[in-house]
This record gives C-alpha cells, sequence and structure tokens, in this order.
C-alpha cells in the first residue's frame, strides 16, 4: 500500500526536523519526505492539514495482562488502546502470571501480538525466574526468544547477591537491565507516600528512603558490574539528584518517569480514591515538582504510560486493598503534551522524551522518520481536548486519576509498517 | 479530583459519621448538645425512647470488636431501632464475596443505617460513597484513620468536666503512628478551638509531618504533661509492645506510661481519658486508672449517649 | 387581629389550678413555653415538689418527616414519678400530638397517679381525643396561623401569631 500523508507539520525529534513537509511511504517503509519520488502513486493520501505528523510513539511500560491476567484485560483490547494513543512499540513488563521467565513464554505472546498487526510488542525478560529474586533465568534463550532487556520493573529488587549475579550475567551478553528502585525491607505493607496525606488517612507508607536506598545501592552495584542500568518510575526529587550526579560520573545511566507521577501528588488521594492507588507512590508536591524539571534537564530520559488494566471490582475496596495500577496507554501523548504546554516546550523536545528517547532506551531502531525506516507514525491534532470517560477509553481497564479531566491531543491515525491500523 | 467532603450532602447537613475531620464546629457542637439530652434518657428507668421505631441498623464489623459493636448495640436499641450483628470478617469476605457485595446485599434487606468497622482505613469511606442514597453510614474505626465516635464522646466527656474548649491544653499520649482514635482526638480538638494540643510518643510511634495536624510534638512525658488540663491516653496494642516498634512493654511503662508521679506534672485539677479497653502497666498505671483524675468509666456510659445521638441526627437528615 | 394579654390569662390560669383545691401535685412544663409558664405557676402556687422538665422531641411522630429539632434540651423530672399527681404545662394546646409524646414520655418515667393538662390558650384543631383541665381562654384560630409565646428579658409573657412555614 502506498500512502501520501500532506500538508503535516512533520516533527522528528531524531533529527531534529519540525517543518511542514510531505511524506511517501510504500512497501511499509518511508520512501520519501517533501517531494514525491517519480511515478509515486498512493493508494491513499492522508491530509494532515493543521495536524502533527511524528513518529509513532514509543512506550517503556505496558501491560497486556497475558498471559494469565485475561479478567483484567486482552492482547486484543490492549494492542488496540496502545494503537488508538498512537504508541506503535512498547515494552511489557514480566509481570505476568507466569511471569515472562521462559522462552515458551515469550515466543507465544510475540506470536500473538504478531497476528494482530498492530504495534511492536517488546517482552522485558524476567531477571529472575518467577520474578522471586532468587534464580536467574536463561536470559541468552530469553534474548533469542524475542526479549531484549531484563528486568524487575516491578517485581521489588532482589537481595544484593542475587542482584550483583544478576547484572554481571547480564553484562556478559550486554543485556540492559531494569529495575524499579525500592528498597523490599523499607516497603513493608506500605501503599502511599510517608508525608502529609498518608498521616491524615491513616495510611500504611512507602519513605523515600525506600527509594534513594535502592538507588544507591542499583549504582554502586552498576559501577561494580559495568551493566547498563536503567531505572524504572523514578519518583522522588531526592532519588532524581542521586540520579543526576551518576549520571554526571558518567555511569550509562538513564531512567524513566510516568504520566502519573509527572502531574500527581499524594495530595490527589483526595477521599482514598483508589485510582491514585499506585506503586511507587504519588509523592509530594516538590516532588512532582522536581520530576517536572528533571524530564526538563533530561536527568529523567523518557516518560511511560506505565500502563496497568485493572479490574473493576479489584478496585472498588479500600485503598489500601485495592489493586495498584493506572490504565494510561491511551494517555501517553495527551499527558505528555499537557507537561510541555504547562512548561511551554516546544513540540520537538517534547515529542523527543515519547519517541526517540525511550527507543534509545530500549535500544531498538524506531521513533524516527529517516528515510528508510519502518512507517510507524502517528498523526494527531495537538489542539483537540476530550474527556477521559470510560467510553472513550478503549482499554479494558478503565481505571485512571485522569478519569473525568479534559486532555489536549487527539489522535488521527497510527500507521505501523505502513499500515493504517488505527483512524477516526 | 477534589470532590466534596463526603459526609455532607450538597447543603452541608450531614449524611454519613466518616472522620471529624472537614466538619464544621456547629456539627459536632450539634451532636454533643444533643447527647447532653440523652444522658438524661440513660438515666431512667425506662432508658428507652421510641424515635427509631422501625428503622433496621447494622452493625457491620469486618474486624471483630465486642466492646464497641456493644455500645453501638446499646444506643440503637435504646432508641428502639431494630438491630444486626454482623461479623463479617469470617464469613462473606472468605467466599469471595467482596465489602461492596456484602454491603449491597444488605441494603436490599432494607437497611436505614450501616455502623462499620474495618482494618483497612477507608474502607468507611468507600462504602458511603457506594451505598443507596438514603442508607447513613456511621464509621466505628477504619484502619489507622478515624474513630469519630469516640473522639466525639471524649469531646462530650472534656466538655463536661472543663466545660470550655479555649482555654485548656491537651495532650495525647502513646501509639499516636497507629491510632484513628488520636487522629479524630485531634481534628475535633481543633476544629473546637482548643488552643494547645499535644502529642508524646517516641520517634517509632509519631506519624511524619504529624505537627500539620496542628499539634505540638513531645517525646518527654516530663515536658509534654506540664500544666495540662487534660491527658488522653492510647492503647497499645499487644503486637507493637516489642519488635520493630518498642523493645518493651516495661520500657515503655517507665518512659510513657503514666503513673501517679508524671500525672502530678499536669494541673491539678487535670483528668485523664482512656478510649479502652485499658492494658494496665503498660500504658497507664492501675493508681492512675482508678484514681480520683481519672474519667474513664464515665467515657463509656456518655459514649452511649452520643452514638445515640449521631443516629437520631443522621436518620433525621433525610435525602 | 387582637390577641389577648399574656399576663392577665396566666393570671387566670393560676386561679384556676389553684381554685381545684388543695391536691398533692407536681407541675411538669413542655419545653420551650409551657416551661417558662411552669416555673411562673411553681412560684406562684408555691408548690412543694420541684419542678419538672420535659422536652417531646424524642418521642414526636413526625421524625421521619422532620428529622430531630435542633435543639433539643434535656429532659429532666428531679422527682419520683411513681404515684404522683401531675399536671402538664404547655402554652398552646392544638393538635393534641404534643400532649400525647409527653404522656409517653412520663410514663417512661413511671407510673404517675394522675396526669392532668394545663394551657394558657386551646386554639381547636384536636387531632387526638385530648383535653385541657386548665385552660386559660379558649380561642377560634385560621388553620394557617402559628400562635407562640414569647417570653421579655423582664419575664414579662406575651402572645404572637405568624405565618405557619409549611415544610417544601
Amino acid at each position: 500500500m502506498k500512502i501520501h500523508i500532506k500538508n503535516g507539520r512533520l516533527i522528528d525529534p531524531k533529527q531534529g526536523v519540525d517543518t511542514i513537509q510531505d511524506i511517501f511511504i510504500a512497501k511499509g517503509k518511508i520512501i520519501a519526505t517533501g517531494t514525491a519520488p517519480n511515478e509515486f502513486q498512493p493508494s491513499r493520501v492522508i491530509d494532515a492539514e493543521s495536524l502533527i505528523v511524528c513518529p509513532g510513539l514509543v512506550d517503556l511500560s505496558v501491560r497486556l495482562r497475558e498471559p494469565g491476567l485475561e479478567y483484567k484485560a486482552t492482547l486484543e483490547s490492549e494492542m488496540e488502546a496502545a494503537v488508538a494513543g498512537g504508541v506503535t512499540s512498547f515494552a511489557c513488563p514480566p509481570d505476568t502470571d507466569p511471569p515472562l521467565d521462559e522462552p515458551g513464554l515469550v515466543e507465544m505472546l510475540k506470536h500473538r501480538a504478531k497476528n494482530l498487526n498492530q504495534a511492536h510488542v517488546y517482552p522485558i525478560g524476567a531477571l529472575t525466574q518467577g520474578l522471586r529474586g532468587e534464580r536467574l533465568t536463561e536470559m541468552a534463550e530469553l534474548n533469542d526468544a524475542g526479549c531484549v532487556v531484563f528486568g524487575q520493573p516491578d517485581g521489588l529488587l532482589p537481595n544484593l547477591r542475587v542482584l550483583m549475579q544478576a547484572m554481571r550475567y547480564a553484562s556478559t551478553f550486554g543485556f540492559s537491565v531494569w529495575l524499579r528502585p525500592q528498597e523490599i525491607s523499607l516497603t513493608n505493607d506500605g501503599v502511599a507516600h510517608d508525608g502529609e496525606v498518608a498521616t491524615r488517612l491513616g495510611l500504611p507508607t512507602v519513605p523515600v528512603c525506600a527509594e534513594t536506598i535502592a538507588i544507591s545501592n542499583i549504582i554502586l552495584l552498576a559501577k561494580e558490574t559495568g551493566v547498563r542500568v536503567h531505572l524504572c518510575r523514578i519518583s522522588s526529587a531526592e532519588g532524581l539528584t542521586m540520579v543526576r550526579a551518576a549520571k554526571q560520573q558518567g555511569l550509562p545511566m538513564t531512567c524513566d518517569v510516568t504520566i502519573n507521577h509527572l502531574h500527581l501528588s499524594d495530595m490527589d488521594i483526595g477521599f482514598f480514591d483508589s485510582n491514585c492507588h499506585l506503586m511507587p507512590p504519588l509523592r509530594g508536591l516538590s516532588d512532582r515538582n522536581a520530576l517536572r524539571n528533571g524530564l526538563l534537564d533530561g536527568t529523567i530520559d523518557a516518560i511511560c504510560s506505565d500502563h496497568a488494566p485493572v479490574d473493576e471490582d479489584a478496585k472498588l475496596l479500600p485503598f489500601g486493598q485495592s489493586e495498584i495500577g493506572a490504565t494510561g496507554v491511551e494517555l501517553l501523548l495527551p499527558l505528555t503534551l499537557k507537561w510541555g504546554n504547562e512548561m511551554r516546550l516546544p513540540l520537538l523536545k517534547v515529542l523527543a522524551k515519547i519517541t526517540s528517547d525511550p527507543a534509545e532506551i530500549l535500544g531498538i531502531d524506531a521513533g524516527h522518520l529517516s528515510v528508510g525506516s519502518a512507517a510507524d507514525i502517528c498523526i494527531f491534532d495537538p489542539g483537540y481536548y476530550w474527556k477521559v470517560t470510560a467510553s472513550a477509553i478503549l482499554s479494558q481497564g478503565k481505571n485512571t486519576p485522569f478519569m473525568g479531566m479534559e486532555l489536549p491531543g487527539g489522535v488521527k491515525y497510527t500507521l505501523v509498517n505502513g499500515h493504517i491500523v488505527y483512524e477516526r | 479530583m477534589i470532590n466534596r467532603n463526603p459526609q455532607l450532602d450538597e447543603n452541608g447537613v450531614l449524611q454519613h459519621l466518616l472522620t471529624t475531620e472537614g466538619l464544621p464546629a456547629s456539627i459536632l457542637l450539634h451532636i454533643l448538645d444533643t447527647a447532653e439530652s440523652f444522658v438524661g434518657v440513660t438515666e431512667r428507668d425506662v432508658k428507652k425512647i421510641p424515635l427509631l421505631r422501625g428503622k433496621s441498623i447494622f452493625n457491620l464489623f469486618f474486624e471483630p470488636s465486642t466492646r464497641t459493636r456493644t455500645t453501638f448495640e446499646i444506643a440503637a436499641k435504646r432508641l428502639s431501632a431494630d438491630v444486626i450483628n454482623l461479623n463479617i470478617a469470617v464469613s462473606a469476605q472468605s467466599k469471595g464475596e467482596t465489602l461492596l457485595d456484602t454491603v449491597n446485599n444488605l441494603s436490599a434487606m432494607n437497611a436505614d443505617m450501616f455502623i462499620v468497622r474495618h482494618t483497612q482505613s477507608g474502607a468507611a469511606h468507600l462504602i458511603a460513597k457506594h451505598v443507596r442514597s438514603d442508607i447513613h453510614v456511621i464509621n466505628a474505626g477504619d484502619g489507622s484513620h478515624a474513630h469519630p465516635t469516640q473522639a466525639l464522646l471524649d469531646m462530650f466527656t472534656i466538655r463536661r468536666y472543663k466545660r470550655d474548649f479555649h482555654n485548656l491544653r491537651v495532650a495525647i499520649v502513646g501509639d499516636i503512628l497507629h491510632s484513628r482514635v488520636a487522629r479524630s482526638q485531634i481534628h475535633a480538638l481543633t476544629t473546637l478551638g482548643v488552643p494547645e494540643v499535644r502529642v508524646i510518643a517516641p520517634k517509632t510511634l509519631l506519624p511524619r509531618m504529624v505537627e500539620r495536624l496542628g499539634v505540638h510534638v513531645y517525646h518527654d512525658m516530663a515536658k509534654g504533661l506540664k500544666d495540662v488540663d487534660v491527658v488522653m491516653m492510647l492503647r497499645l496494642q499487644n503486637e507493637r509492645m516489642k519488635g520493630a516498634n518498642l523493645p518493651s512493654p516495661e520500657e515503655f511503662f517507665k518512659y510513657y506510661g503514666l503513673t501517679p508521679e508524671k500525672l502530678s506534672l499536669a494541673r491539678r485539677d487535670a483528668i485523664v481519658m482512656h478510649p479502652g479497653p485499658m492494658n494496665r502497666g503498660v500504658e497507664i498505671d492501675s493508681a492512675v486508672a482508678d484514681g480520683k483524675q481519672s474519667v474513664i468509666l464515665p467515657q463509656v456510659t456518655f459514649g452511649i449517649a452520643v452514638r445515640m445521638a449521631v443516629m437520631s441526627i443522621l436518620a433525621g437528615n433525610q435525602v | 387581629m387582637q390577641l389577648p394579654d399574656a399576663e392577665i390569662l396566666f393570671k387566670s390560669l393560676a386561679k384556676k389550678i389553684r381554685s381545684d383545691g388543695g391536691k398533692d401535685f407536681a407541675l411538669v412544663g413542655i419545653h420551650t413555653g409551657g416551661v417558662w409558664l411552669a416555673e411562673r405557676l411553681h412560684q406562684e402556687l408555691g408548690i412543694a415538689q420541684p419542678l419538672g422538665t420535659l422536652d417531646v422531641s424524642f418521642y414526636r411522630d413526625d421524625f421521619d418527616k422532620i428529622g430531630l429539632h435542633s435543639q433539643v434540651k434535656p429532659s429532666e423530672i428531679p422527682f419520683e414519678v411513681e404515684g404522683v399527681n401531675i399536671i402538664l404545662v404547655d402554652d398552646v394546646l392544638h393538635t393534641g400530638r404534643t400532649i400525647r409524646a409527653a404522656i409517653n414520655e412520663l410514663f417512661d418515667y413511671g407510673r404517675p397517679a394522675s396526669i392532668s393538662l394545663a394551657t394558657l390558650v386551646d386554639r381547636g384543631g384536636r387531632e387526638l381525643p385530648i383535653a385541657a383541665q386548665y385552660i386559660g381562654i379558649a380561642l377560634e384560630l385560621p388553620v394557617d396561623k402559628m400562635l407562640e409565646l414569647k417570653r421579655e428579658e423582664s419575664g414579662k409573657l406575651s402572645l404572637n401569631l405568624y405565618d405557619k412555614c409549611l415544610p417544601e
């Protein structure tokens, strides 16, 4: 299929391009920008007048809930949600049931996803068997099966000896290790940030030092083992300071923040809103502001949705018993744009955080619009505001703290490998 | 998103009693004033009045507590309501029925009011949010969050003995961190205009930023009790007496237990309160618990009247 | 419309009770106007038994319609009710429902030998088989009006007529 996208404002952060330019697609690839190649006969012309044409978004954390947790969501529902959100590549955490710790499971997931012909799925292999933090997984085998990186993004950190060996082993093969910095012994039964809100509501807490101590350990182990580390879901100002210092020392370390932590603080829990039961917990306003600035100065490399569809019953429980997580893959673009608008940033810089930068962290050839690359494209209207409602969201999970809010950015078309996989 | 206080309807009328936080002083005082009338009723030969005749009140106890359940039951019966006691910790919840399933089933049995006790902070809020709009919810203790009727009966007791809230120094002593009673007391005391509320505890039993609730923090009983008018002791749960929170009940008693010597630092006419049940020799010395300054038994009596007042006011506030 | 002087009605009411003979009885006033009257009668007639007061809010039959009165006052019966002759005192007798509530409440304190009723104004309109034994005056009043006793700071009593505020 040959497609001509005309009159759009083309923004490609990787190449530093922000201009009105046409794109020409054939055989799944971008074959030209600007003027049409000779004898180009498009079968479809998309008029992108007043729309933005950018690389398909790359999300570092989207849970498909398969295998094992289909009552929360299915591969079909969440793959559709992803492309509706303009996301064309994403990493999915290994916290399925069973966890992604065996090549067979990974192959099955890749195969099922591929048959849907939608976004590219990149499974994160479990760093330890069953995510139990005791025994290493067959990382090289898992890599052959399709895992690009390894981690415990949601399982808590293994003990330091196992963690060090896992990092050493991963570095043997040049794999990156993705870790969510949270010290288990300081987490206990905590569900909220250790601040005024938890004090008022009488909720058990996860102190900031659970994050900073873990970051400190990870930094020292990264130096020790030489592995490339990605810190998932950073939440505190103090943690950010440590990452900044480590990066200044030249450590090959990256980190991300979720759309939730970028906009919300513990105050948003209000009267026990279980949609705000997230992990790491939403922290104080000063932490949130530090994260927004950390993203701006490059300490934080990428924004992810941390998409976690939860069935309604699991959220209709007292705060501490409700299930952790929020749906978000369809809010990645709107909430990133909202951050950019509020910080008065050029779109070129804003979109880098959800296209080229996360692609680099994931180590995949995506997130750019170079001629010759796969035609993974998102076309959206930056001036379109829509209300987050249960029916407006395609994901099976309707759980988000942003329910009822008006957000900017309406996706009009999503293309994967030159196919229109979403349009409205 | 910030919602309106879930205890009040759009006209500011009390529909549920979930916490003392955020309620205007006028509502707290109305409850205390109404309770005064019920004290008279509880002193008569016939202690029953027909006010809530025909109403069904469900005691939903997801956390066992015979004592609290009994006080609500007596209060409801004295108002002529039908009382149904349900200890749900063992029955439905273990069969996979959710909290809200249970509540919906009971609503269908024409309930008028739910008294809810739960181990999780926020449980009563959750029920109040999802319950049929003509059902009133009273929080009888949720996790470490709130226990508003206990705090109100404490306020009632203080007013009985000290008359005015505006010139008092009040000290709350013990496990503030895990105490729903302490949180509700602090909000009630500050709302009613007590100028100085102190909390006294070791750092392991204090929540972060507790001073933001409007209290002064002390770690030393000698300093904290100096010249106070009211000493409110808290119960120390067994499981917190030793381990990571405290080394031993003996050491806690030595430094934070209320003894006659420590009490002598307070004002001579200071009253001593405790929400019960007491751990004698852990947080309070028997000589104090049974002493002249103790108002612990009157608290229990007033507790019935205060709960009658809360139930009557809520039942009368139709949507 | 010209209302009668409450002070004159009071004198006449006191006289009727006194002339009924020196029976040994106790006075119980119903909040709020009835208590003012009962206090005056207690003094005027030199009653030996201490004065009782009732707030019938907890015994009203319209709780489901209007809820709890915003300012309930404690009922106080500072004598043994058992076997005592009681005169209930209220300012205005109308439907009889308040008196029904008061009688019920009195029986929760004990079994009196007898209860009779004294009222400053009987305005008719009874909805229950209740009658007063001592009446200051009987008046015909429009149904949409409310009659209320007022007390000035000096203690002087007066009657006032209002438009009835119908519940929404």
